[in-house]
């Protein structure tokens, strides 16, 4: 008996091609840059604000708190690390350095605690860009 | 004269959590229910932590 042929779409999960569009390029780099900015410019405002609120306010305490801003050319390992999760705040990074906010030693509890709530800010605004990066490419609503 | 901001462990931790249950919340789900509801579960989670490991360091203590 010969064998039939059936078909079964269904059967096999397919890649969905994602059409990459400029705001897809930019909405991470933006939302990067400016925490937040990520999801204003693709009219997401609530979650843009809060992103924004969120971010900003945890850099500024952290700041408040005299947590120390990492600098790119230690050479200590951890340093590099902290400095990669600050760099991760963007603009608020760029003004610490310009502005010399923060401290430049963790020489207290409060210190540390802000030099975390720094660092945190950064690694939380990437989150925020890779959000936005899928809002664009239309996998988020 | 630089004038720190001084907060205790416990409210450093609980700002912590209030600032990271919002992006988690947002960037984690997707329908705004459920961003809520996510957010709010970090948020008690990381309270609820800090107050059993704060009872947990008391009894190693005592």
């Amino acid at each position: 008996m010969a064998k039939t042929e059936t078909t079964t779409p269904d059967a096999q999960p397919t890649a969905v091609a994602v059409p990459f569009t400029p705001i897809a390029a930019m909405a991470p780099a933006i939302g990067w840059l400016i925490p937040g900015a990520g999801h204003l410019i693709q009219k997401r405002w609530i979650r843009g604000l809060l992103l924004l609120g969120s971010v900003a306010g945890m850099f500024a305490f952290g700041v408040a708190m005299q947590g120390k801003v990492y600098k790119s050319n230690t050479g200590d390992l951890l340093d590099i690390l902290g400095f990669i999760g600050d760099l991760g705040s963007g603009a608020l990074y760029f003004l610490a350095r310009i502005f010399e906010w923060g401290g430049t030693s963790i020489s207290a509890a409060n210190a540390d605690y802000g030099t975390k709530f720094i660092v945190v800010a950064g690694l939380l605004n990437i989150m925020a860009a890779v959000d936005a990066y899928h809002i664009a490419i239309g996998k988020k609503q | 004269m630089i004038l720190a901001l001084q907060l205790s462990h416990f409210s450093a931790a609980a700002l912590f959590a209030f600032f990271f249950s919002i992006v988690f919340g947002i960037t984690q789900l997707n329908t705004t229910d459920e961003m809520v509801r996510y957010g709010a579960y970090c948020f008690a989670m990381a309270v609820g932590g800090l107050f059993v490991a704060g009872w947990v360091m008391w009894l190693l203590h005592h």
